[in-house]
This record gives structure tokens, sequence and C-alpha cells, in this order.
């Protein structure tokens, strides 16, 4: 019933839809995010997104006073679908980067969290060291900075990429790979859920500025600078005003804006 | 009764309307110019934006995901083949449980994409890990590879044994007859006289079957297989560079350019007993 | 006027209700699958495999057309007399049946996307135009489909024989009507088995358009198996959809056929 509804409207835009030139203006902004990064971003069954990306967006548009839509994509083709304007923002927990820096601009970060190792609750992995490494195979989502983390730091171990963090955890809970890299938040709510039951945080990894960058913070087009700027302004708008304290006190129990 | 009695001397033929600008020509040559513009935008693309740093970095990465492509083409094309020749015989057999048996395999295959099946046996099969280690399987389900090998070997048998029943049948009835009374044992009518007439006729839907295998092997990459389209992924994940996909396009094509020119001369040479 | 249409809409809903094959009252999910993974509603993935199922009947039906005309026109050109036109259709073929049908649709998805916005930008139109993935996938998809329907109806123009044309020219037909009217009709009879063919090769490349991120049948029972861990079992629904389209497919095709060779009866 509510399905063949749905039908009738992705029916009804599957017509070349032309967005008008209003949405490159400053009361429009069509936020891009990936809605499969609990607890930062997820697309829940019935179509709402929600998670902290999502909180802390709708905060900034409304510091802004604009009015925000959001659109999904799929993480790996996320930046391209920014260039070519399907979007004119991402607020997807992605990490300032030098590597990004050379396609897109970032407002300041919003949050700042370390990335960690996950692995079975029967590994016998002690630590994430290269000698006891040596031979694994870790998993990561692709075009993340964890995947390149694992890269550099972790290459004692064979690294597998995945699509989205689903599939990670889809393959560590099978025992095909030895242990998973990412953030570590995500790893923490991950292990807590049922679906997480099958392993643990084995040890949160030391931060290396040049890959896990100074946070995230939201990507736009390169140039479009005076954008960022006005997300960067609101960031420090809503920290000042408690709203970011709020909602991040909904969703964690620390500090997740880092020093 | 009336009759020309003056012949028309000949002459010579009427001068051939020579049309310089017809519509056909005009369009054919816009299209010409445009296949031309793209072309040269692309190679203006790569020229301005390349990057030797990242050619010295990425290329070699190309190479050996061609390799991988190349690999496991090659080996679920041979494995496929050794699978289908059961199924072609069950296929054509006169018993009614191998018959369906063979055509409900060869319809589940060929009917369904091969992106689902490589989903069903990588992720759906990874679910049952405890049962395969128990009968020894699980080092073969773990691995990525072996996944795709398994779903590729599995799906080209299907098309494979199609092909070879299909060339099989084209046979004529009297070159068995013809085997027959020179008392010639069936299966050396079937090694000797039926099977190299039949492959012949197979050669061609084989041919396409390589390419296709060649084209859909970029599946794998999305079960975590650093082939040809996963180095491609890889490399766009870390640069953002269209280019990326650019160079793919190239390989591709020219693994697939380089099989049908093979394949065309295979097929000259092969028939030439049949030009006249 | 608004009244209307929500009257309409609220028929239409009924209708849909009554008859969805999927979630609808008598649907297959509703009757079998209630308390299951497959149930209608918020617990089971019911109706969204159902949406999905949909989507993907949609996108390959709203393709077929395309590439059936695109696949014409290259035959058309690459059966032609004049040189420059027989290379362009070459070229085409060439390259689109070269590339995996996944490179394609990743190069269609943004590639077109930042063409007409560069072209755009370049004529000062300052415009977002939209292509979302449905578009993506029915271009990428099309263009595929072309490549190999022109491969098809080139072998079969070749199989008519030029005194059909002969025959056109002499009766003062112009060769537009000689194409439509003589040639066309034989064309079709033809190349028949060779398209139906291509539409079951369509149907199942529809699966790769889930990588571009619509929600068609492949892409929601991945959803479905990632959020439940029964990849086993959502893959299977997913082979089984397709099977199941394949197999009605095959009867629509049969009749196609049949109707389409209504008049070789009794030879």
């Amino acid at each position: 019933m509510r399905s063949s509804i749905r039908f009738l409207a992705a029916a009804s835009f599957a017509a070349l839809s032309l967005v008008s030139g209003a949405a490159m203006a400053e009361d429009k902004i069509v936020i891009g995010t990936e809605g499969a990064y609990p607890p930062f971003n997820e697309l829940k069954k019935d179509g709402t997104l929600v998670g902290f990306d999502i909180d802390i967006a709708k905060a900034l548009c409304e510091e802004m006073k604009a009015s925000c839509t959001f659109v999904t994509n799929d993480w790996d083709g996320i930046i391209p679908a920014l260039q070519a304007k399907k979007f004119d923002a991402i607020i997807a927990s992605m990490s300032i980067t030098p590597e990004r820096l050379q396609k897109v601009d970032f407002s300041a970060k919003y949050y700042n969290t370390p990335p960690a190792i996950a692995v079975p609750k029967d590994s016998p992995l002690k630590d994430a060291s290269p000698e006891s490494l040596k031979g694994k195979t870790l998993g990561a989502q692709g075009s993340t900075t964890h995947a390149n983390y694992a890269e550099k730091h972790l290459n004692a171990a064979e690294l597998k990429i995945y699509p989205t963090a689903d599939e990670y955890k889809l393959d560590v809970a099978a025992g095909r790979i030895d242990g998973v890299v990412d953030d570590i938040v995500v790893l923490t709510e991950w292990v807590k859920s049922a679906e997480g039951a099958c392993c643990k945080i084995l040890a949160p990894l030391p931060v290396d500025e040049e890959i896990n960058g100074k946070g995230a913070g939201i990507a736009v087009r390169k140039g479009d600078t005076e954008l960022a700027d006005k997300f960067t302004k609101a960031i420090a708008g809503i920290r000042a005003s408690g709203k970011y304290k709020e909602i991040q006190d909904k969703y964690f129990d620390f500090d997740v804006y880092g020093k | 009764m009336s009759h020309a009695l003056e012949l028309i001397p000949p002459r010579p033929a009427p001068p051939e309307a020579y049309r310089q600008v017809t519509p056909a020509r005009l369009f054919g040559f816009a299209l010409l110019a445009l296949w031309f513009l793209l072309g040269l935008a692309l190679l203006g693309m790569m020229v301005f934006n390349w990057d030797t740093e990242k050619f010295v970095k990425y290329g070699p990465r190309y190479i050996s995901g061609l390799g991988v492509t190349l690999t496991l083409v090659t080996t679920s094309i041979i494995f496929g083949a050794l699978l289908s020749l059961p199924i072609t015989f069950a296929r054509m057999s006169k018993n009614r449980v191998l018959n369906t048996l063979s055509y409900v395999y060869v319809y589940v295959f060929r009917s369904t994409p091969l992106l689902a099946q490589l989903f069903l046996i990588y992720y759906g099969l990874g679910m049952f890990r405890p049962q395969l280690e128990q009968v020894g399987l699980w080092w073969f389900f773990k691995d990525a590879w072996y996944c795709g090998l398994l779903s590729f070997a599995l799906n080209t048998a299907a098309y494979q044994a199609e092909i070879l029943r299909g060339a099989i049948q084209s046979v004529p009835r009297g070159q068995h007859e013809g085997a027959a009374s020179l008392g010639i044992p069936k299966a050396v009518t079937f090694f000797k006289i039926i099977l190299p007439q039949a492959l012949i006729v197979a050669l061609r839907p084989y041919g396409n079957e390589i390419i296709l295998m060649i084209k859909g092997s970029a599946v794998v990459a999305i079960v975590t297989v650093f082939d040809l389209m996963g180095e491609t992924r890889y490399a766009f994940s870390r640069t953002f560079d269209y280019q990326a996909y650019l160079w793919a396009a190239i390989f591709y094509l020219a693994i697939v350019e380089a099989l049908r020119h093979v394949w065309a001369w295979l097929e000259a040479r092969l028939t030439r007993h049949l030009k006249r | 006027m608004g009244g209307l249409s929500s009257a309409f809409g609220s028929i239409w809903a009924t209708f849909l209700d009554l008859f969805d094959p999927f979630c609808g009252r008598f649907g297959i999910f509703t009757l079998f699958g209630d308390g299951s993974l497959l149930a209608c509603g918020v617990d089971g993935w019911g109706d969204e495999i159902g949406f999905g199922v949909k989507i993907t009947m949609a996108l390959a039906l709203a393709t077929l057309p395309l590439g059936l005309i695109i696949g014409f026109l290259v035959a058309l050109a690459a059966q032609s007399e004049e040189k420059s036109l027989r290379l362009s259709a070459g070229v085409y073929t060439t390259i689109f049946r070269g590339l995996p049908e996944l490179l394609t649709i990743f190069i269609i998805y943004y590639g077109l996307q930042m063409l007409i916005q560069t072209v755009l930008a370049a004529i000062g139109f300052e415009q977002r135009i939209e292509i979302n993935a449905f578009l993506a996938g029915m271009a990428a998809l099309a263009i595929v489909n072309s490549a190999y329907s022109s491969e098809v109806m080139l072998s079969a123009f070749r199989a008519i024989p030029k005194g059909q044309y002969e025959a056109g020219a002499a009766l003062g037909l112009s060769r537009t009507k000689t194409m439509l009217l003589i040639v066309l009709p034989q064309l079709i009879r033809i190349a028949l088995p060779g398209l139906n063919n291509l539409w079951m090769i369509l149907l199942k490349d529809t699966s790769y358009i889930s990588v571009i991120g619509l929600s068609e049948i492949m892409r929601q029972t991945g959803v479905a198996a990632r959020n439940t861990k029964e990849a086993f079992f959502f893959y299977s629904i997913a082979c089984g959809l397709y099977l199941l389209l394949a197999m009605l497919s095959s009867f629509g095709l049969s009749f196609i056929d049949r109707w389409a060779k209504r008049s070789e009866v009794g030879r």
C-alpha cells in the first residue's frame, strides 16, 4: 500500500527534473549524506534519515536560516556527485584531509574522533602491532580515511575494501576477515548492538593527521568558500548556543568535538 | 507491324550522378566530427591533467588488476567448459530426470543476473561458516577470488552448455548415419566426426561468451577483489580523478578488441576448407 | 480539480490495494509472508522488495523502446552507402560493446551530468539539471542495449534481399516509405528471436543500476540482507524474483512470437 504510493512518486520524478536556479541561492541548500553510517547518519527503513550528522545539519540550517533538503548517495560516489552538483554540501562525517582538499573545500570541523580496530570476540589478536597483524586480513570502507590509514600504518595485514560499512560488518561476522578499521564511535555503537555481538574493540589507533585530517567537516564544491564560511560560522554558532551539546548528549556520553 | 528499322548506336553509359553533398553524407560527417571532438576532449583531458606521480603510483596497480581479471576469466572459462560437458550430455539425453535437471540448471543460471549469483555465493554462503568448516570447504568460500571463480564458472557453464548443444545439434543427421554405415563406434563418431564440425559452428558464440565474461567479471570488484575494475575504483577513491575510469575503459576496450580480432583470424583460419 | 485528482488517487490506491501482486490484499507477500521477514509494512521487507520489482520492471520497460530505436538508427547507419556514417556507427558499437556495463553506467551517471553542466555553463545557463539514478540508468542501459540490438538488426537487414528495395522503388514509393512499409515489417520478424534474447539480457542488466543507488530488486534485497544479516535468504529471493520475471517474459514473448508468425501458419 505504502509502496505503491511511493512508486507513483518515484515514477513521477522519473521525468527529467529541472531544479530551478533557486537551489543555488542562499536560502535553499541541498545536503548530501550517505545514510549507512550509524550512529552518524542512517537511512531508516521507513525512509527517514536519522543520526548525529543529520541533527547537526538541521541545527546548522536553522542557524543559517536556510531551508535544507537531504539527498542520500553511496559513499564512493559522494564527492563526484557533489562536483556534478547533485547537492551543494556533504554532511556525512567526512574527514578534512589533504587528499580531499585538492578536490573540495571544507568548513571547519564539527567533530573529531580517532580511528579504532575491532575484531571478533574469539580473535587471537592481542594488539594492533605489525608483528601480530602479519598475515591477517583487515577490512575497511573504500574512499575513507580508515582505508588509507590501514594501508599506511597496518600494512602488515592484507586490506580488503568494501563499498559500505554494512558489508565489512557482514564479512567480519562471517569470519572472512580478521578485523575492521573504522571510526571508534561507529565501532563502539556497532559492538554494543545485537548485530555487532560477534565483535569487540581491540584498540583505538593513534591518529595520523596527514591521513585522518583535522576531524570531520562539511564539504562544498571547490571555490564555494562562501558556503563553507557560512557553515563554519554556523558551527561556532550552535556550539555557543548550546544546541551542539544538546545534540551530542542525545547520542554520546563524551565530547565528540575533540580538542 | 512496326519495328525499329534503325538501331540506336551504342552509347557510353550516362555519367554517374555525382552528388557531392547528400544529407546522409552531411550527417555522417557531423557524427564523425562529434566523435573526433569527443576523442580530442578526452585526449586533452589526459594530456593536461597528466600527473606522472599518479601514473607511477597507480600504473602498476592497473597492470596487476588486468592480470587478476585475465586469470579469473581464463580459469572460469576453462572450469565452465569442463562443467558444461556433462550438462550438455544431460541436456541431450533421453533420460527424463537428467534432461529436466540440466534444463532447470541452464534456465536458472541464464535468467538470473551474475551480480545476484555472486552475492548469493559470497555473502549468502558466507553465513554458513560452521557448516562449511565442518566439510572443510571454508578456505574456499573465505576467499572472494574463489567465490568469484565459482559463480563465474557456474554461470558460464550454463551458457556454454547451450552453445555446445546448439552446435552439436546443428551437425546434420547424415553425418551420424554415414559414420554408422561405415561401422565406426559411437564414441569415435562423436569425437572425430561430430565434435570437430560442431566446434566450428560454436566458435563464434564461444568468442562472444568470453567477451561477455570479461565484461561481466567487473562485478567482482564489488566483493573486494582487486581486478581491473577494483583497481579503478581504488584509484578513483584516492584521486577523485575521472581519468581512472578512462584508463579502465581503454584497457577493457583493448582486451575485447584484441580478442575479437584474434577470434576473427581464428575463424577465417579454421573454416578455410569451407570457403568456395 | 484537487478534489477530482484526489478522488482519482483514492480509486487508484484502492485498485492497487486489491491487485498489487506483492503487498495488495491478495499479494504473495501478504498471503505467505505474514509474520516473517517478508511481511509487508514496517516489520518486514515485503513492501520494499515489491517496490524494487516494480522499479526493475519500469526501468526495463522504459529502456527497451529507447534501446531499440537507437539500435535501429545505428544499424541503419551501419548499412548505409555513406562511408562516414558506417564509420561512426562502427565506433559506437565498438565502444559500447567493449565496455563493461558497470563501467558504462559509472561513466554515464557522473560523466553525463558533468558534461551537461559544463555545456550549460558555457552557454551561460546557470540552472541545475538533475539526472537521477533512474534516468542515468535508463540512458546507460539503452546505450548498451542499442549496441547489441544494432548488431541483431544489421544481420536482419542483410537477410532482406535487395529486390525488396528495388520493388519498392519500382512501385514509386519514396525511400522512407519503402523502409517503413516494406523493409521494417520484414526486419522485425527476422530480428525477433535476437531481440527476445536482448530483452532477457536487459532484464538482467538492470541489476547493475543498483550500484548507483536506484532502489531496484538487487538494491532492496541487499539492504534487507545487510540489515537482517539473512544474506542467503534475501539473495535467494532476489534470484527467485529475476527468475519469475524471466518466466513471465518468456510467456509474453512466446505470445508475440506467435503473433509475428501468424502469416506463416499453414506453410
